[in-house]
Order: structure tokens, then C-alpha cells, then sequence
């Protein structure tokens, strides 16, 4: 009896440390969800109690300790509880992408050899059934939306009050046996399996142990300062290593509440009616807050545009300045108090980052000109820097020292190295993975023996301390004079323009660089709309001369911006041409997450890019394209290749 | 996944009803049922009196001739309020909300029949008004949860794209709690995946609700995949009724839709 109070007071493992917060905050809100348009929440020790009897529900199917369990879903209380009643009997969660069509998670459930899957709704079990036969370990399905479920006939299908029911009645006739279960649990053991998204080849399932989670969430909290008050909202995909973290591993070690959203189309409403402390999203999620913002003032009336810019111009020279705690004179402290009563305040309202601490962006570079809006109006944001295989954290940027163009610095206990050749940026750290399941050449590959880890991206540490990432290693190149080309790096130069949706920049083995542009057509659709200019389809609008002169003049405004720095000058954007069609994942040219993938369009569209680099500024094309119906069509259109002007590089001056 | 379906009794009968307005006759002399937990089509070429029909059914308009029997009573006439007291609830074919109100508002007002305290406890938002303005929001957001319009709960419906102010429309009749739902081109003007939605909460509501579904749809595509029986006008005259199958292969159907071979 006493090991086992000494096991579970190690708080070695997310079940006890869930126990300890049933003891010392039993009446916190843990979880929460917006269902039937009122906030419903669940206190600590009602999470203990749910967990409790999920937990005895799978053990009374028989379920043994290293178990693997799929969770396939959106962001719902209920499957991170399921999280947790898995992780109490020894077995291993493995999140899976809840959009992902049939074929991929028949692939993870099969090479996860999953007993169970515990899924979300009709959808889901839908998906899940339909592979079912080629999943030969998987006995048991548990859905927990009943909605249209009534006629499943499925013996091994059941409800997931049903299993707790069960559970409810095992507990009564085994008492010990939850608590047994968790005592047993080491930090050690294999906590979870996340697979990667894998732009390059299958998905590999990284192993995480409990150690490997736990430390780095400590380690993150103590560094951000996350307490038990705070809030956070719980959006992005389970199976993904950052909402592991955020919503599962920093809040079960800080003891925070967590919120689901009704459904995935309401969650800019929920983050507003909830004001999170802390919010993490892609640069692309803010990239399109900022978008939303600004068509919305062109339409606002001609005073509030006018308060609008003239209090952004203020935030521009202030705010930052303020956030970093740098000395602001009176006069500009006052006019900067006023915008935050007339514009920021409400701004951030609408947003809801009103009670933001901290907010985060990572995965990809972010536009300077983006970070400093958000920064300018008092929202913290930082940059951070992680991986799945890290447990997310490797360096993020400390409070005062925030800029768009570095990372920041490594978190607590994490080591990082630039290897000397190649430039690629490697690093050591506790939340380092137990190895790819099932894969060890695969680990091998990417661990080495002193547990040094390949990111694969190239980097350098900058004078101040702080990692800078250029590019995936793979991807940088030069032009013919020397010149280093960064694709990803002009992309997203040219991406801050709200017209410009996506770009792919060419120059590698080149004389000078080149771009392929997708027009944003909301911004540009509304740009038309008010000048009364007549479209029907993004094609026409594309090919437009008056919308290649406002791309034109954006890349201009870049290739200025370029120029200012003198080892970049030479990659100044020479020629463009607007692509007759959105890239799209569906037709393979960007990965699910939204990156390009180079390969792809470079074969595509190859005769579009020989022609960037002829004289030519005209060319037919005939592209095939498939419409929503499944019917396949032809597009004719002559695109149009026009110049950019190219700038002397300027040197900084004193 | 039919034998749970489990059709019922007649619900409606329409028997030999006729209307004309002036000389013009829109309805000669048609009878039709549609039972318990059907979803039953009328279909025909344009003109051919399917929207005078649900007029007659809901009863807007009032037939010269014949009768009709809702739920075991027989009437001749009929009130538009009176029909949705009684459990008939319709959408139309140009979408009618209140366009400056909230999807969350113009749904409540399809809860308004089922509302007993008056104007005036309502206006003071008291004690049981209070009660049940709660109750009949939970009723609501059951049914915002099911067509997925969660997003725009607060937002004024005239600034909805079209396809989501007919889910609202639907959503507006489903509030009611009726036993015969009329659906006037539930789809007209929509694009494939507006369609597809559309049909999976027709499905659904038919399925979750066992509301029976009276519908006029010119999609054939659609028409055939719904419904469970098929009844096809042609200039105010009934010519076809029965499955889709059947239906499908009729020459009369054939013709009507074709125009008639010579040969």
C-alpha cells in the first residue's frame, strides 16, 4: 500500500499528476466546451471521475498495459479525457488527424496496431468502419456524438457513456484496480505516439515518453510563467504536437483550464467570448486575422479609416517600444493611451485578445511587417521554434528580445549546435523522442547516438545569441553570381502583401529570381468590387493588367525592402507572372498543412518557369482542372510575365 | 437500413381537388397521400401546379372542389395559421426570413405558436415567460446544432449567402415541430456541395425527427434519391405516382418532361 503511495506521489506521469489535481484543486474548472450555445465545464474532480470510469470501461473489454487507442476528432473534452483514461491503464493515445480521409488513417491505425479507436462522432466512426477489415488489431470502436447512430448494429461499436457505464460497474467489484493501474506507470514508459504530417514520404509515429512531455511542459511553464489562471483554447488538431503540449502537457503539469469550441467554423467567436491568456496559431491563422481587419476598415467609413490610420501609425512608432519596456516619452504614452481607449482596446476586443498574455506563432517565417501589427498594438507575440520529435519546444524568444527574424533562444535544458558543413541546426534536449515506432532506421537517421537530433532546417546563431532558420536545409541555393537564394525567405517577403496569397520563387542556378504569385482573392475581390471592376472567375480577375499593377508595385515595395540589405540584394524579384489557378492540396501542390510542395509545381508548371526565364512576356497555357462535381474541364488563358523594377542595394547608413 | 424506416398510415390525403383563378384552372381533379414518416416529391414541368398544390395543402389557397384529410380530420378550408397550428409547416421558394434579425431570432419565431404567455409577459421578461423563452431557446439550439449553423448564430440573416438562408429557412419550419414539413425547391439556385448538405439534413430531419416531408424539387437527380414516393403534375393534372423507379420509366413522365415522340 505504501509503494503505492509513493508511486502516485511522484507525479511522474500525466495520471497522477491529474489525481494530485483532483486532491488540491478539485473545484477549478479543468475542461471546457461550448455545446448547445452555453459554456459547460468540468472541474478537476469531475474529470478524475470520468476518467475513472472510461479507464474501467476499456479495462473491462480486456485492454492490457502498452495497448495502443486512436483518438480521431475534433477538440472535445471528452477525448482528452479518453487521453488521460488510456494513459492510466499503461496503454499509448495515438492522435490522429481528424480531416484525414479514409486511406491515411488506415495507415496510422494499421502501423499503430491500435486495439481501440475512440472517435468523435458519425463521421469519424464512419471513416474508421470502412477500414476496419484491414486493421486486424483494432476489436473495439467508442464514439461519443450519438447523433445518427441509431441504426449501428455493430457488435464491437459502442457508446461512450456506455463504456463508462460499464466502467462504473467494474470499479464497484475491482475498487483498486484504477488506482493499481497508475501506480504501475513509469515516466520512462511510451506516453503517447504522434504522427508526423510527412511531406516527404509515409507519416513516422514519434514516440513520446511521459518524461519526454512532462519535463518540457515544466520547463516551457516556467519560462512563459504559466500558472494555474490561466486560460487557454484548445483549436488546433489533437494529433499534432502543439496542442499536445498547450492543451494536454503544460496544462495537466500547471493545472490550467482548457476550452474546446463548439465546432471548427465558430472558433474565432468562442476565442472571443472566452479572451484566452495565452493563444498559439500558425502565422497563417494571423495572417488572415490581419486580412479580415484591414478589407473590413476599407469598408468602414471614411472617419473611422481615418482614426484607424492615424492611431496605426502611432502603434507603429509606440507600441513596440512599450512592449519591450523602452524608454516612451509622455506626449506618446498619452496619444498611445488614447488609441488603446478608441482603437486598439476594441480591436483587441473583437479579436479576443483582450486578456492575452502571450501569444505564439511557429511552423513557418512570419512576415515583419505582420509581427510588428500585432506587436504594435500590445499583443505579445513571439516566435518559437519547435518540433514533434522535441516535444514541440527548442528555442523560443524571451520577453523584451522579439523580433521577426530570429527564433529566439533554446528553452531550459535544451542544447543546440550548427553543424559546421551544412549548416543544419541540431539539438539536445529532455523532450528529445524515444525513437519512430517501428522505424529505427528511420531514428537512426535522424538521432544520433549522444541524442543529438537533425532538424533538417538550416540556421545559424546570430551575435545576440539567438537561432536564426534560413530555410529547409535542402531547399537553399545559389544564383549564378553567388548569391544565396532562400525561397521560403522571398515567399514569405512577398506573402505579407494582403493581394498576394501564395508565391513560389525560382533562382537556384539562376541569373536572377523569379515568382509565381496566387492573387488572395478576397482582398482583391473587394479591391475590384470597389472600383467597379467586373470579374468572373479568379482566372479573369488574375489576368487583369490593373491587378498586375498592384502586384507589380507590391513587389517593388519587396525588392526595396531587399535591397536595404546587402546580402540579399541580389535576390531581388525580376520577372512574375499571376498563376491562372489557386495551388491547391487537392491537387497535390501544397501539403495538408499548406506548404508547398516544390517538386510538384516545379514539373507542373515547367514551361511557365522556362518562360520566366525567356524573353517572352506572353504565354497560352491549358491546364486541366477538376471542378467540385468530380467533372474534369480545361482552362485556356494567355498569361500574362511582367518586370519588376530591380533596386541598387543601398548600404544602412551610420 | 429500410426495414426501420417503417412507413405509417396516411397522414394527408388530398381527394379530387380542383382550383382555378378566373378561367385559368391550376389543379384539375387531383388526389394524393402522403404517409406517416414519408418523404414524398411532386414533381412536374414548370406550370404544372405543384406550388398551387402545397398553397392548397398549407391552406393558402382554397380549392373550389374537392377535400382534404390532415391527421384523420377532414376540412375544406383552411387558414394558413390554422394548417401550422395543426402541424404543417412549410419554406418557400424564394427565401421569406426577416432579414435583419439574427439566425437565433428567426428561428424563436417558429417557436411563436408554441409560446402561451402573452405579449405583455413576454415584453417584461418575467418569471414564467422567462422559463419559457429558456426552454424554447434550448428547443432552438438543438436545432442550430443540427444544421451546423452554430457560426452564425448571431448573425443578421440578410448577410448570409443563400445557401445558408435556406438552411435558416428550414431551420425556422423545423422550430415548429411539425408533422408535415412542406419544402418549396429546397435546392433551387444552389451548388453541388450547398445540394449535397441540403439533402443529408433533409435525410436527417426525416430519419432524427420522423417528420414526414412533402417536397417540390426540379433536381431529378435529387428527386429520385430522396424520396420515397413520387408524385409527377403536368398542367394541373395528376400523371404518375408511385417509387422513383417506377416513376422514372413512365412514358406518361417521359412525355411530359420530353415532349412526345412522333413517330
Amino acid at each position: 500500500m505504501t509503494d503505492r503511495q509513493d508511486s502516485l506521489s511522484s507525479l511522474d506521469t500525466f495520471p497522477k499528476l491529474l489525481l494530485d489535481h483532483g486532491v488540491n484543486r478539485p473545484a477549478r474548472v479543468a475542461l471546457r466546451e461550448k455545446d448547445l450555445g452555453i459554456w459547460l465545464t468540468w472541474t478537476w474532480s469531475e474529470v478524475v471521475g470520468n476518467v475513472r470510469a472510461l479507464a474501467c470501461g476499456l479495462a473491462s473489454f480486456g485492454f492490457e498495459r502498452g495497448d495502443k487507442v486512436a483518438i480521431v476528432g475534433d477538440n472535445r473534452p471528452e477525448l482528452y479525457m479518453a487521453m488521460m483514461a488510456i494513459q492510466s491503464l499503461g496503454g499509448v493515445p495515438v492522435p490522429v488527424y481528424q480531416d484525414s480521409v479514409a486511406e491515411e488513417m488506415q495507415y496510422v491505425l494499421e502501423h499503430a496496431e491500435v486495439k481501440f479507436a475512440i472517435v468523435e462522432d458519425q463521421e469519424q466512426t464512419d471513416k474508421v468502419l470502412s477500414v476496419q477489415d484491414r486493421c486486424p488489431n483494432l476489436t473495439g470502436i467508442i464514439y461519443n456524438d450519438p447523433r445518427g447512430m441509431r441504426h449501428y448494429r455493430q457488435s464491437d461499436l459502442f457508446a461512450y457513456k456506455e463504456v463508462q457505464a460499464r466502467g462504473r460497474h467494474f470499479d464497484k467489484d475491482n475498487p483498486d484496480y484504477f488506482l493499481d493501474e497508475i501506480a504501475k506507470g513509469k515516466g520512462a514508459d511510451v506516453g503517447v505516439m504522434l504522427y508526423t504530417s510527412g511531406t516527404t514520404g509515409r507519416p513516422k509515429g514519434v514516440m513520446l515518453s511521459h518524461d519526454n512531455v512532462i519535463i518540457t511542459s515544466r520547463n516551457a511553464n516556467a519560462r512563459e510563467r504559466f500558472r494555474d489562471t490561466d486560460d487557454v483554447l484548445a483549436y488546433l488538431p489533437m494529433a499534432w504536437v502543439g496542442d499536445h503540449a498547450i492543451s494536454y502537457g503544460q496544462a495537466l503539469c500547471a493545472g490550467y483550464s482548457v476550452s474546446c469550441p463548439e465546432s471548427s467554423d465558430t472558433v474565432m467567436i468562442d476565442l472571443r467570448e472566452l479572451g484566452p491568456t495565452s493563444f498559439f496559431a500558425p502565422p497563417r491563422i494571423f495572417e488572415n486575422i490581419l486580412t479580415n481587419v484591414m478589407v473590413r476598415m476599407e469598408d468602414a467609413a471614411w472617419f473611422k479609416q481615418k482614426l484607424f490610420k492615424y492611431f496605426m501609425d502611432i502603434a507603429k512608432t509606440t507600441g513596440i517600444r512599450l512592449l519591450e519596456g523602452q524608454p516612451v516619452s509622455f506626449v506618446e504614452r498619452l496619444k498611445y493611451g488614447l488609441g488603446q481607449v478608441l482603437v486598439f482596446g476594441p480591436l483587441k476586443d473583437a479579436l479576443g485578445f483582450s486578456n492575452l498574455r502571450v501569444a505564439y506563432t511557429g511552423g513557418e517565417a512570419i512576415g515583419p511587417e505582420l509581427f510588428e501589427f500585432y506587436r504594435s498594438i500590445g499583443v505579445n507575440l513571439k516566435q518559437l521554434y519547435g518540433q514533434t520529435e522535441a516535444t514541440v519546444y527548442v528555442t523560443i524568444q524571451p520577453d523584451g528580445q522579439v523580433n521577426s527574424e530570429s527564433v529566439g533562444t533554446p528553452v531550459p535544458d535544451c542544447e543546440i549546435k550548427i553543424d559546421e558543413s551544412t549548416k543544419e541546426v541540431l539539438y539536445r534536449s529532455p523532450g528529445v523522442f524515444v525513437g519512430y515506432y517501428k522505424n529505427d532506421e528511420a531514428t537512426k537517421e535522424t538521432k544520433t547516438e549522444d541524442g543529438w537530433v537533425h532538424t533538417g532546417d538550416a540556421g545559424y546563431i546570430d551575435d545576440v545569441g539567438h537561432v536564426r532558420i534560413i530555410d529547409r536545409a535542402k531547399d537553399v541555393g545559389k544564383l549564378n553570381d553567388g548569391t544565396m537564394f532562400a525561397p521560403k525567405f522571398l515567399e514569405n517577403k512577398l506573402k505579407f502583401h494582403p493581394n498576394i496569397r501564395e508565391a513560389v520563387t525560382f533562382g537556384d542556378e539562376k541569373d536572377f529570381v523569379t515568382a509565381f504569385i496566387n492573387i488572395d482573392l478576397e482582398s482583391m475581390g473587394n479591391w475590384a468590387e470597389r472600383n467597379n471592376l467586373n470579374y468572373g472567375s479568379y482566372v479573369d480577375l488574375a489576368n487583369r493588367d490593373e491587378i498586375y499593377a498592384i502586384i507589380q508595385s507590391n513587389i517593388e515595395e519587396s525588392n526595396r525592402s531587399l535591397a536595404a540589405d546587402p546580402s540579399l540584394a541580389g535576390s531581388q524579384i525580376k520577372r512574375f507572372l499571376i498563376l491562372h489557378k489557386l495551388l491547391d492540396a487537392d491537387d497535390g501542390e501544397l501539403t495538408r498543412t499548406g506548404k508547398i510542395r516544390r517538386k510538384i509545381v516545379f514539373e507542373r508548371y515547367d514551361d511557365l518557369i522556362q518562360a520566366l526565364y525567356s524573353d517572352k512576356d506572353i504565354i497560352p497555357i491549358e491546364a486541366k482542372v477538376t471542378f467540385e462535381n468530380g467533372k474534369e474541364g480545361v482552362i485556356k488563358a494567355d498569361l500574362k510575365i511582367r518586370e519588376a523594377e530591380v533596386y541598387a542595394s543601398v548600404q544602412k547608413a551610420g | 437500413m429500410n426495414e426501420t424506416r417503417n412507413i405509417g398510415d396516411t397522414l394527408l390525403k388530398v381527394d379530387n381537388i380542383s382550383l382555378s383563378f378566373g378561367g385559368v384552372k391550376a389543379i384539375t381533379g387531383v388526389s394524393l397521400e402522403i404517409r406517416e414518416r414519408e418523404i414524398c416529391a411532386i414533381i412536374g414541368p414548370n406550370g404544372a401546379g405543384k406550388t398551387s398544390m402545397l398553397n392548397v395543402i398549407n391552406g393558402f389557397y382554397h380549392p373550389q372542389e374537392g377535400t382534404i384529410t390532415f391527421g384523420g380530420e377532414v376540412r375544406k378550408q383552411m387558414r394558413p395559421h390554422l394548417a401550422a397550428a395543426g402541424g404543417i409547416a412549410r419554406t418557400f421558394q424564394n427565401v421569406a426570413l426577416f432579414t435583419g434579425m439574427s439566425t437565433l431570432d428567426n428561428i424563436m419565431t417558429g417557436r411563436n405558436l408554441k409560446m402561451k404567455k402573452n405579449f405583455l409577459w413576454q415584453a417584461l421578461n418575467i418569471g414564467p415567460a422567462r422559463k419559457e423563452e429558456l426552454e424554447h431557446r434550448e428547443f432552438v439550439e438543438h436545432i442550430i446544432d443540427f444544421l451546423e449553423i452554430e457560426a452564425i448564430r448571431k448573425t443578421p440573416v440578410g448577410r448570409l449567402p443563400y445557401g445558408l438562408q435556406k438552411r435558416v429557412e428550414l431551420g425556422r419550419a423545423l422550430a415548429a415541430e411539425p408533422k408535415l414539413l412542406l419544402l418549396d425547391e429546397p435546392m433551387a439556385g444552389m451548388n453541388v456541395e450547398e445540394k449535397e448538405d441540403m439533402c443529408r439534413f433533409i435525410l436527417d430531419t426525416n430519419d432524427e425527427f420522423g417528420t414526414t416531408i412533402g417536397l417540390i424539387e426540379h433536381d431529378m437527380g435529387v428527386v429520385m434519391d430522396l424520396s420515397d414516393h413520387v408524385v409527377v403534375l403536368d398542367h394541373g393534372e395528376k400523371i404518375a405516382d408511385g417509387v422513383p423507379d417506377v416513376v422514372r420509366a413512365d412514358q406518361n413522365v417521359i412525355d411530359a418532361y420530353l415532349g412526345v415522340a412522333h413517330d
